[in-house]
Order: structure tokens, then sequence, then C-alpha cells
């Protein structure tokens, strides 16, 4: 299995200097895809917990054609959005993995 | 033809169809069966992963679980898609880059803690015998309804079919036969979908028709689930679509049955461990993207399919003359999912909220089997259907076969009992477990323990509660260490599983007024999930950080390269 991940000795054994090229990159890489994390959690939580449960009785007062808003939320539309939200997220990495140069 | 003939033929067809392909994609070597070479496009594993998550209960229970919840079912639709966002942004591209070929190999090693990876070891193995026995009963039922065989024959069908497959086929084979079966059970669920959508409300879209008009009859015009609104209403049910009705479960459980679903669907092993099979980080991502597109189609057309048979099953019973039902009533009838009892010797079906009252008992899991029945349509749909449950519960089965005899073969024996077990050797032991694993599958299929509905809640809590926290951490928190994770997986599942035995074993009869924060054991899960987190975290601040070494390791799997960068 070559291309598993090993336990690698550091490559500095000495005491800690400043970060190399390589690892300003490798952090940058990683930030920039908590950010893009965090914000496609956080609907994938507002929209089923929040329209979908919490707020649905509220929202079923609104109709979408012949659904109670909040019942299409909580028995189609959460669907819906997790399919974007995954695939945003693919999207999105794949530009993110081109501009660090991690393909 | 008869339903019977129709039946043979489709079943016959569908089952040469896998055989030929597990024998066409079989296993040679520890990695094919393992992690099918890790060479599966992510096209292909999107489906494979499909088949594999949608069960029996995803195919059977499903769509007649919502038939009789209405808004609540959207637990299961909410609880069993939302699980993939988790997987494919925490959790798939990473574990598929740290490249280990099974779950609690990554948490020994991430941990280096062979400790912490024995308890993931007997986690895996609870987790999928529990889902194993459920399918190969599912198996039965299909064969015992439209084969008309006994429920112990379908099943030792069922456990040859695997046994071919998944012993000779390892990871490589199961995968492709997955792909197969997702095609048969999509087109089984989709056909009469669309067909029963049509027929009630002109649309040919369900999940559009869903939301239409009713086309005839006496509602026409009126939408179709303010109309099934009105007849629950009538019955003296309440509305289908209300959320917080007497009778029914409180938001608070709601809350934490969705939350505790969904993460345990990112933390089954059976799941994860497709996005091994995979060629690397990026193609995890878009294998997850196919996975919930295809998983979608399924989901989406349930709720619909779950409306439309309340709708014909309320119509075409209520009020009627026994001596008048049609002939699936009968049919059914000698399963005993479907029975009468004329309470008031008037010899007319009467269906009302009052159980005193109500004469007809239906078992949710005929809704999908005999929808098509129901609404009339021909012999050959209502076999098609019977092919696509016997899918579903066969790749699911051989998914979950699979992670228990590596479990065996590769957890337990290469690593602890029989280090210098060779490639050679260590393939004939996964196949060895794999068959024991099938026997023993095979055997709870035709004695099920007495509590198989019961443990289905443990499969979940347990998965959420051990796996997932401490999976997370391992990728996002370099802080996180051996005693953190083994603390944290100990308290999530000795919590989870004390709450679940003591109120559907020790004290069935306890009402949710005992419950704790008002929370069923179907959904402790996701407080023991939060248990692990705080557990996990804080005993990891508060002992050695992890060595370098391992926080390297950790670096080195948050980027998506092929390999280790090693220049």
């Amino acid at each position: 299995m070559t291309e598993a991940v090993k336990p690698t000795k550091p490559t500095a054994p000495t005491a800690p200097t400043a970060p190399t090229d390589e690892q300003k990159r490798a952090s940058a890489y990683w930030r920039s895809n908590l950010r893009l994390m965090a914000a496609l959690l956080t609907v994938w939580f507002a929209v089923p917990f929040g329209l979908g449960i919490v707020f649905v009785e509220p929202l079923n007062q609104f109709q979408l054609g012949g659904f109670p808003l909040g019942f299409w939320f909580a028995q189609q539309g959460s669907i819906y959005v997790f399919f974007v939200l995954v695939l945003v997220y693919a999207v999105r990495m794949r530009s993110l993995d081109r501009r660090y140069n991690y393909e | 033809m008869s339903i019977l003939t129709w039946t043979y033929i489709t079943v016959g067809l569908s089952f040469a169809l896998y055989i030929g392909v597990a024998i066409w994609s079989r296993a040679s070597s520890t990695s094919s069966f393992y992690v099918a070479g890790r060479g599966v496009p992510a096209f292909a594993n999107g489906m494979a992963t499909a088949a594999d998550w949608m069960s029996a209960a995803s195919f059977i229970s499903m769509a007649g679980l919502i038939s009789f919840m209405g808004y609540q079912g959207g637990i299961y639709l909410m609880g069993w898609t939302g699980g993939y966002v988790l997987l494919a942004l925490l959790l798939a591209p990473y574990l598929r880059k740290f490249g280990r070929y099974t779950v609690p190999e990554f948490v020994g090693d991430r941990y280096d803690s062979q400790f912490a990876r024995v308890v993931a070891v007997f986690c895996a193995i609870f987790i999928s015998f529990t889902y194993v026995a459920g399918q190969m009963r599912g198996v039965g039922v299909v064969f015992s309804r439209f084969l008309e065989v006994p429920v112990d024959t379908g099943v030792l069908i069922g456990v040859g079919l695997v046994f071919v497959y998944a012993v000779v086929g390892g990871m490589r084979g199961i995968t492709y036969t997955q792909v197969a079966q997702y095609c048969v059970l999509i087109v089984a669920f989709m056909i009469p979908a669309v067909a029963i959508s049509h027929q009630l409300t002109g649309n040919w879209i369900p999940q559009f028709g869903f939301g239409a008009t009713i086309s005839d009859g006496p509602n026409a015009g009126r939408y179709l689930l303010e109309t099934l609104d009105a007849i629950q209403r009538d019955l003296g049910l309440p509305e289908y679509t209300a959320a917080w009705v007497g009778g029914k479960k409180s938001m608070v459980d709601v809350f934490a049955i969705t939350l505790a679903l969904m993460v345990g669907t990112a933390g089954l092993p059976h799941v994860i461990v497709r996005f091994y099979t995979v060629r690397n980080a990026a193609a995890a991502r878009w294998s997850a993207v196919w996975a919930l597109l295809f998983i979608g189609i399924l989901y989406t057309t349930a709720p619909a399919v779950a409306s439309f048979a309340r709708v014909n099953l309320i119509q075409t019973l209520n009020g009627r003359e026994y001596s008048e039902v049609p002939e699936w009533f009968n049919s059914w009838e000698r399963t005993g999912l479907i029975a009468f009892n004329d309470k008031n010797h008037d010899g007319i079906i009467t269906m009302d909220g009052d159980p005193a009252i109500n004469e007809l008992d239906v078992d949710p899991d005929i809704i999908v089997l005999a929808n098509p029945e129901i609404a009339g349509l021909p012999n050959w749909v209502i076999a098609l259907v019977a092919a696509g449950g016997l899918a579903a519960a066969l790749s699911t089965a051989a998914g979950l076969l699979l992670v228990i005899s590596s479990s065996i073969s590769h957890d337990l024996l290469k690593s602890f009992l029989w280090k210098d077990l060779n490639e050679k050797q260590e393939l004939l032991a996964a196949r060895i477990s794999a068959a024991f694993a099938v026997v023993v599958a095979g055997y709870f299929g035709i004695h099920p323990p007495g509590y198989v509905a019961q443990v289905v809640a443990f499969a979940f809590g347990l998965a959420a509660a051990s796996f997932f926290p401490v999976l997370v951490l391992g990728v996002f928190d370099k802080r996180t260490n051996r005693e953190g994770a083994v603390s944290g997986m100990l308290v999530g599942i000795v919590f989870t599983a004390s709450y679940i035995i003591y109120f559907k074993l020790v004290a069935p009869g306890a009402d949710a007024s005992q419950w704790w924060f008002g929370i069923s054991p179907e959904g402790i899960g996701s407080i023991g999930m939060l248990m692990n987190f705080v557990t996990t975290i804080v005993v990891s601040r508060v002992t050695k950080p992890p060595a370098s070494e391992l926080q390297n390791m950790v670096d080195e799997m948050r980027l998506p390269t092929e390999g280790p960068a090693v220049g």
C-alpha cells in the first residue's frame, strides 16, 4: 500500500523555525477549505432543523403549490438542498485543489 | 401471465445478472478483496454506495412508515440523506487519503492505540450484524409473498446467493454487483411510482404529482395533500401534513432522532468503507455527489408514494363490503400483514382513528410491495417490485458482510492474533470469515431475535456515539490524542447503550414522560455523540499532545494529493 499516509519523522527536528513555503501553502489551503465547510454546514443545519422541524408550523401557513411549505422542506426540500451542498463542495474544492496546485 | 410466473422470470434474470457480474469482477488480492483495488470510478461508486446504503428498510419499509406517520416520516427522509453531507465534507476525502482498509484500522493508526482499534472492531461487528439480520429477514418476506416458498427457504436462497458473490467476489465483486442492483431497485421503485402519480394526478413526475391536484373522482381539482388531510380528519385521524399533534412525537424528539440518524449514517462502517474504493480524495468527494443523487431519486419519490398509497388504501377499502375486496387483499391477508376484524359484524370494512371502532390493521411493510396491486398495475410491475426489494436487501447485506469479514481477518487476525499472515493466507482468512458471517446472518434471518426493530436504534445510536466524533476529530483536531479518543468512545457507547437497553429491554413499558429531555431511545445517539465530542476534546486537552509524527500524519491527510508528499 504505497499510497497510504504513514507517520513521517518531522522534517525539521530542531526547535520550531519559520514555516516553509510548503507549510504556508498547506495551511492557506486548509483555511480556505474550513471557511467553505463552515458556510455549507451552516446551511446543512439550518434547512432541515430550522425550516423542516423548528419552524415547520409557521411555514405551513404558506403553500408551495399543493404543499404546505414546512412539510415540503421536511419531505422534499431538505434533500434537494443536501444534494446542492455536496455538489457545491466538490466543485469548489476542485478549484481550490487547482489554485493551490494539489491535484 | 400470472404474477408468480413473472416473478420467477424477473427474480431469476436479476440473480443470473448478479452472479455473472460477480464472476466477471471477482477479487484476486487482499487489496481487491477489501477495497476493490481502489480503482472504482466515482460514478460507479456512487451507484454502489446508493445500493449499499438503501436496504430493505429504505425500499420496503420507509414509504409505508411515512404513509402512516405523515409529516413526521420526514425524520427518515432528512436523517438518512443529511448524513451524506457530513460524509462528503468531514470524512470521505480524508479517510480515503489516509489509505487504510477498514474503519477500525483508521482509528487504531490515527490514535496509535490497539485498544481503540479493538473497541472500534467490536462496534463495527455489532452494528453490521444487527443490520444484516434485518436484510436477511427482508429477503425471506419477499420470497414468501411473491414466490410462495416458506420464509426459511427464502432466507437460504438469499444466503446462497450472497455467499457466491461476497465470498468469491470480495469488495470488487460486491461493488459491481451493487451497481447492477441499484439499476434493478431504482427501476422497480420508479415504475409503479410514476404510473400511480399519473393515475392519481395526471402528472408523470411523482415529486410534483405529490403537490398537484387530483385528476378524477369526487375530489377532482383539489390538491392531493389537502384531500388527504380531509380524509384523515373524517376518519378521526391527525391530518397528514400536521406537525405537532397529540399521539405523535414531540419536536425535541423529532429533532434528536433526525440528528442521530444523520450522524449515525455518517458513522456506519459499511458506508464509509465504500469511499475507500475510489482512486483519490477528489474522487471520494465526487462519489458522495453521485451517491446522494442516486439516493435522492428514491428518497424524494418515497414520500410521494407514501401519500398516494395512503389515499388509495383508504379510498379502496374504507366502507367496502368485505365480500367484495380486491384479490390482493386476500393474498396479503394470508401473510398476516393485513387483517380485517369485523367488530360490529356488518361485513363492511370501517377505518377509524379510534382503535375500538377501527376494523382494519395494515402492516406498514406491505405499502410498497402491495402498492402496484392496490393501484391495479399490470402483473409484470408487481413482479419487478419483488426483484427490487431483493436487490435492496442483498446489496446491503453484502456490504455489511464485507465489513464483518474484514474486521475479523484484517483487524483481529492479521493485526493481533497471527501477525505473520502473508497476503495469500489473509485473503483466504477473509473469505473464510465472509463465509462464516454469511452463515451467521442466515441463522439470524431464520431465527430473528425478537427485538430486531429495537436493535436497529442501537446500530444508528452506536455509530453516532462511537465512531463519528473520533473520526471527525481525528481529521480536524490535531490535539486529539489516544486518551481522549478512547475515553470519548467509551463514554458515548456506555451512555447510549445503557439508555437504549434500559428503555427498550429493561423497562419497555416506560413512557415518554420518563425519557431524559423528552428524547426517545431512537434519538439518544445524538446526546451520546455530543458527550463523546465533549469528553474527547476535554480529555485530550488535559493529557499529552499526540507525538509529532502523528500530527504530521494529520497534516498530510488533509492534502488531497495522491500519495505522501515526498518532494
